[in-house]
Formats: C-alpha cells, sequence, structure tokens
C-alpha cells in the first residue's frame, strides 16, 4: 500500500501555562491520502483547531509539540524541519483556509496584491507574473471580471467573495494539503453551500487532498470521503462518512448526530449533549466523556479506553465495543447528578 | 525588498482621498492644513521671501531696536538686524529641526515598538521594562544638561538629541498597536502561507499601525517646536548667528518694556504653528479613524464592528 499523504503519530500539543499543563491535543494519530477529504469533527475546545495548527507548526509558546510525536507530510517528518524549510511547506505544500473572512484578509491592500504576494514568496516570481496568477485564480474561484476585483480591497467586497479569494491564496501555489478550518461557519448558508461546492470542485480539478475542520456534520456529509470524531484532545471515532452516518458508535458522536436537524423528520426539539467539555487542564480519569455519557459505568471512571475496531476503517473509543449489551442501559449522565449534588451540599 | 513600506494605511486602507476629503470638511482642520503648508513654504523660500539676510546688522547706531517700519516691516533688533528676514529664516530651523527630529523618533519608535509587538514574550518583556526606564528620564532636563556641557552644539546634534528623546512614548503606542495586529486573523494567515517575519511586520504590521503614529508624530511636531523655542530661549538650543523663533525671543528679551516687537512676532509665530499643528493632530486622529463619519461602515476597522455588520453566529 502506498504512504498516505499525511501521516500523523501520536500527535501530542501541550501549552504550559501558570496553573497546570494543557493537554490541547493528546495522541492523535491519523492519516489523509493524496486527493482525499477528510472531516474532523467536534465541539469548540475538542482540539481540532490545535490539531490543524499543529500540522503546519504554528503553534507558538507557551505551546508546544511533544518530542515523540510525529508529522509525517510527502515522507518526511515535518517536526524534523527547520524553521526556513517549514516556511517552504507552510503555504506551498500546505495550505489553510480560515474561518473569517472578514479578518484573514489584510484591510490595506488589494485582494489581488494578497494573492500575488503568496506566489512571490514561494515562486519568486515576478510582479507582472504574480498578478497574472493572481487574477488567474480569482477567475478560478468563481469571481466574474477578475481584473477589475484583483484592485478591490477586501471591504469592497462580499463575505462570500473573500472566502473564495482567501481560498484563492490557499490554492495558488497548488498544495498537497488544504486545512480549511470551519471555511463556511461565517457565512449565510445560501452561501456556504456554494463554497462547498467550489472546494470540492476544486479539489477534484485539482487533486488537492482536504482537511476539513468544522462542527457542522452537514458540511461533513456533503463532503468528505472520512470523518473523525475528536473529543478532550483525542480522538473518539473515526469512520467512512457513510458508516458513521448509519450506524455511529461512540455516545459523543451519537450525540452530535441527535444534535443535528434533519429534513422530513418531526421531532419537538433538537437533543443536546449536556455539560460542557472538561478543561484541557483536568481530563477526566477513564473515558474522557464518561461524565456527559448517558451509558458510562465503572469501568468507564477507572480504565481509560483505546480504540477499539468496530468495522472496517471504523474505530471507536467507547468499552461499548467490549460490553455491548450495556447500550440497552442508558441513565441521566452524571454531569446532571454532579449538578444536583452541589447545590444540594451547599458547599465543601 | 518586495512589498516594502511604500504603502501606507492613508494611501490605501483608508484612502488619501477620503482622509484629505474628512479633513477637508472641517474648517479647522482646512485652515490648519493651509497654515502648515504656507508655513513650510516659508521656510523653503526664506531666502526669496526675505528682504535682507538675516544676520546683517544695518547699523549698529542707528537702526538699534527700531520699532516697525517700511523698510524693516518687523522693526530691528539690538544689533540692527531685520526681525522679518531672522523669522523667516528662523521658520527655516524651527521647522526642519522639529519635522527631522520627529522624523527620527518615529523611525526608532516604529522600529522598537514593531519588534517587541511582533515578537512578543521574553524579548517584549525586556524592550518594555528598558522602555519604562527611559520613560523615567524628564527629557528637559537631560536635554538641558547635554547642551549646557556641550556648547555650542552644532544643528544636527539638537536634532539628533531631540530625535533620539522623543521615541519612548510613539514605541509604546506602536508595540501596543502592533501586539494588537498581530492577534488578527490576516497575521495568522500570512504564517501560514509562509510568510517570513521581516515580510510581516512590513508588509502585515506596519500598515496598519500607521494610524494612530501619524496623529502623534503630527502632535510631536508641535511638542518639538515648543521645546526646541524654549532651549534656544535659554540659549543652549541654537546659537548665534543661526536664528530660530526661540532665540529670536531671547534676543528681544533683555528690551522687551522699551522693544515689544522683538518678542510679539517670534511669539506669535510659535503660538500659530503649534495650535496649527496640534489642530491638525486632532482632525487627523478623527480623519484616520474609520469608525467616526457617517458612511464609514463600509470600512473594516474592528471584528466587532464585522460582527454587528455581517450578524453572523460566533465562532463554535
Amino acid at each position: 500500500m502506498a504512504e498516505p499523504l499525511v501521516r500523523l503519530r501520536d500527535l501530542r500539543t501541550y501549552f504550559y501555562g501558570d496553573g497546570p499543563v494543557a493537554r490541547a491535543v493528546d495522541g492523535v494519530s491519523f492519516h489523509i491520502d493524496a486527493g482525499e477529504t477528510v472531516g474532523l469533527v467536534g465541539e469548540s475546545g475538542c482540539g481540532k483547531s490545535v490539531t490543524a495548527l499543529s500540522i503546519l507548526r504554528l503553534i507558538r509558546p507557551p505551546g508546544r509539540i511533544e518530542p515523540g510525536s510525529e508529522l509525517w507530510f510527502e515522507q518526511k517528518n515535518l517536526l524534523d524541519l527547520n524553521e526556513r524549510e517549514m516556511r517552504k511547506v507552510r503555504g506551498a505544500r500546505i495550505a489553510m483556509v480560515f474561518q473569517e473572512p472578514m479578518t484573514a484578509l489584510n484591510p490595506v491592500f488589494t485582494v489581488g496584491e494578497q494573492i500575488a504576494e503568496v506566489v512571490r514568496i514561494h515562486a519568486g516570481a515576478s510582479r507582472a507574473d504574480a498578478w497574472r496568477r493572481a487574477e488567474e485564480m480569482i477567475q478560478l474561484v468563481g469571481i466574474p471580471s477578475p481584473e477589475q476585483r484583483a484592485h478591490e480591497y477586501p471591504h469592497q467586497l462580499s463575505g462570500g467573495m473573500r472566502q473564495r479569494i482567501v481560498i484563492a491564496m490557499a490554492l495558488v501555489m497548488n498544495p498537497a494539503l488544504v486545512i480549511a478550518d470551519e471555511p463556511t461557519t461565517a457565512l449565510d448558508v445560501t452561501i456556504q453551500a456554494q463554497i462547498l461546492e467550489l472546494l470540492v470542485d476544486l479539489q477534484r480539478r485539482l487533486g488537492t487532498s482536504i482537511l476539513l475542520i468544522t462542527h457542522d456534520l452537514g458540511v461533513v456529509a456533503e463532503t468528505c470521503s472520512r470523518v473523525i470524531v475528536m473529543y478532550g484532545g483525542e480522538i473518539v471515532e473515526e469512520a467512512g462518512v457513510r458508516d458513521l452516518f448509519s450506524s455511529a458508535h461512540h455516545p459523543y458522536t451519537e450525540g452530535l448526530l441527535g444534535a443535528m436537524p434533519r429534513v422530513g423528520e418531526r421531532r419537538e426539539r433538537l437533543t443536546t449533549i449536556p455539560g460542557t467539555v472538561p478543561p484541557p487542564t483536568a481530563w477526566p480519569s477513564g473515558c474522557r466523556f464518561r461524565d456527559r455519557c448517558r451509558y458510562a459505568w465503572e469501568r468507564c471512571e477507572t480504565e481509560h479506553p483505546p480504540l477499539y475496531q468496530i468495522g472496517t476503517g471504523h474505530v471507536s473509543r467507547c468499552h461499548l465495543a467490549d460490553e455491548p449489551e450495556r447500550r440497552n442501559r442508558p441513565h441521566e449522565p452524571s454531569v446532571m447528578q454532579r449538578t444536583t449534588e452541589k447545590t444540594g451540599s451547599g458547599g465543601r | 525588498m518586495p512589498w516594502s513600506t511604500r504603502v501606507s494605511v492613508t494611501e490605501r486602507g483608508l484612502g488619501l482621498r477620503l482622509v484629505l476629503a474628512r479633513l477637508w470638511s472641517r474648517r479647522a482642520a482646512r485652515t490648519s492644513l493651509l497654515l502648515i503648508v504656507l508655513l513650510y513654504a516659508v521656510a523653503l523660500f526664506a531666502k526669496q521671501l526675505a528682504p535682507y539676510p538675516p544676520a546683517t546688522q544695518h547699523d549698529i547706531v542707528a537702526l538699534k531696536d527700531r520699532p516697525p517700519s517700511a523698510q524693516h516691516p518687523f522693526g530691528t533688533d539690538f544689533v540692527s538686524r531685520d526681525v522679518l528676514s531672522r523669522m523667516l529664516y528662523g521658520a527655516r530651523v524651527s521647522l526642519s529641526v522639529a519635522t527631522l527630529a520627529v522624523l527620527l523618533s518615529v523611525t526608532i519608535g516604529l522600529t522598537y515598538g514593531l519588534i517587541a509587538g511582533y515578537f512578543g514574550g521574553r524579548l517584549d518583556e525586556v524592550m518594555m521594562r528598558l522602555l519604562d526606564a527611559l520613560l523615567s528620564i524628564p527629557r528637559l532636563l537631560l536635554l538641558m544638561a547635554v547642551l549646557t556641557l556641550w556648547t555650542p552644539a552644532p544643528l544636527s546634534a539638537l536634532i539628533i538629541l531631540l530625535g533620539v528623546t522623543g521615541w519612548f512614548s510613539v514605541s509604546r503606542l506602536v508595540r501596543a498597536e502592533a501586539r494588537s495586529v498581530r492577534q488578527r486573523d490576516f497575521v495568522a494567515a500570512a504564517h501560514a502561507l509562509g510568510a517570513r517575519p521581516h515580510e510581516i511586520i512590513l508588509r502585515h504590521l506596519l500598515p496598519n499601525v500607521l494610524a494612530p503614529v501619524i496623529v502623534a508624530a503630527t502632535l510631536g511636531i508641535a511638542n518639538v517646536i515648543i521645546l526646541e523655542a524654549g532651549l534656544s530661549y535659554l540659549g543652549i538650543g541654537t546659537h548665534e548667528p543661526t536664528a530660530s523663533w526661540g532665540s529670536i525671543l531671547r534676543d528681544g528679551s533683555d528690551a522687551f518694556g522699551t522693544a515689544w516687537w522683538l518678542m510679539v512676532f517670534p511669539g506669535l509665530a510659535i503660538l500659530v504653528t503649534v495650535l496649527a499643528f496640534n489642530t491638525l493632530g486632532d482632525a487627523l486622529r478623527d480623519a484616520l479613524d474609520p469608525r467616526q463619519l457617517p458612511g464609514a461602515s463600509t470600512i473594516p476597522s474592528t471584528a466587532e464592528a464585522d460582527i454587528q455588520r455581517t450578524l453572523t453566529p460566533q465562532r463554535g
């Protein structure tokens, strides 16, 4: 089997603040094949954005990628590169699309200049060549009259167009991997669909791999072939997109799916997952999801679940894989009990 | 150097035209802008405008301390020099000293502040503590001490001294501004696209911190004009035969009771010039602020404004 384009092995990114160490990404391993679109899903604070920034090695102190982590990309471990070599990867081989098209563009330069800058940094092209390339890219991302638009400032463009420019900047060097961090979250729903369509279309035409970071499973369903669900700084489930939607295994994934509105389904209200993500400075012992889980039992408190194999290319970090009969015994998650206890006892 | 400093926020982000239009719409700003242009023109063409050379003594006996007349519109001083000519040349000295000193201050302040703001961390901490120490030095006393020991100091030395003692507050302003721009997504995006630190500083930070620096520089010129006039009045700024407004004031101070014109004209010149620079500085502050005027909502400046405008849901 050919080596995948990207392979993360035991990625751990910790932040050393004044208090205890924040283990934002805590032993994440996955791969992305060439030309593949992989979704990385989870709530805020689950470590998905830190994972993305780690791949580009953009973690700033007090954060750091722990020794022992491996980031294989195009047969090189990115963690072995020096800063100079790494800059040649950023923007050229791996590019990133940010969430907020409002702020991801510098307000004082025209959009053409901003795309051309990337070409000049990496290809050392002349000003005229870089500009021509910028116009081509603006055309490619579906903006009409590129010659004119290239001379406009970000504030003169709509949110959707700005996001197209951001995508153009990411793709101008024809990178092997594009990391898109919530690329549609800040956009109107109608524009969201257009931007996703554009990403998928460009991905097919250019053969780029995409790591799509989102909390929106609907976006994943439309674009990805494979989904990785993160919780508490680690992967809790990974499956092909069909498998995930038809037979999610991990209670957290179930919760995410339950929180998603669906057409043609009559429900009084959307279900929610009780509680919040625990802080990365204090992951619970055993299973990190246990106090929000309706199936949790004693074992979940003491034994950290491994990634159990559920099916072909489908893994889940839940002891239910070992004891499936427990699924018939749901209960109120302990996070609820914890709250009542607190109010009842009235102090330590 | 690619994409260097040729672009500034006034030229591009807001548009030079827009800023000028905004200045023009306010009478006080318009007046002070015209006045400042006029003052620089006077300084530049002092030689052509002055009726006499500035140091010529016309008649030490007959023309000593004469009041304004047709030959000498602003009168003559205690050694029979033409006060108008001295003031026109004095404009050249006062304005160029102030302008060059502020340019020097701004250059040092920008460099220092951008480096501290961009790199942050330990370096920033050390640089800021050093700045705190420098800010605790009383500027006027330091200048007086140095200039008293170094007499007569050449004009270039005066400019450099005023410049290197004037950048502290600028750099603090720049550093704070740079730190906030540093957090913006487009800087993260530039990193993610492989830009080098100096490219990020020059291309992304510098143009976005310029607006407050332009304001500070304008107000700084007014400040340095007063400072230089004060030093020259004390006899340790400019030296004979060079005329500056401050030194003309000093020449007149001995005879103020009898020869009012020796102090009133240079005094007025200082007053009007400083007032013009201060008014322009305040007006620039408003004109460069995208949130100040109606119709400004099309210019994105802060994330806050962006969120208001687009009504997008919060980051998930």
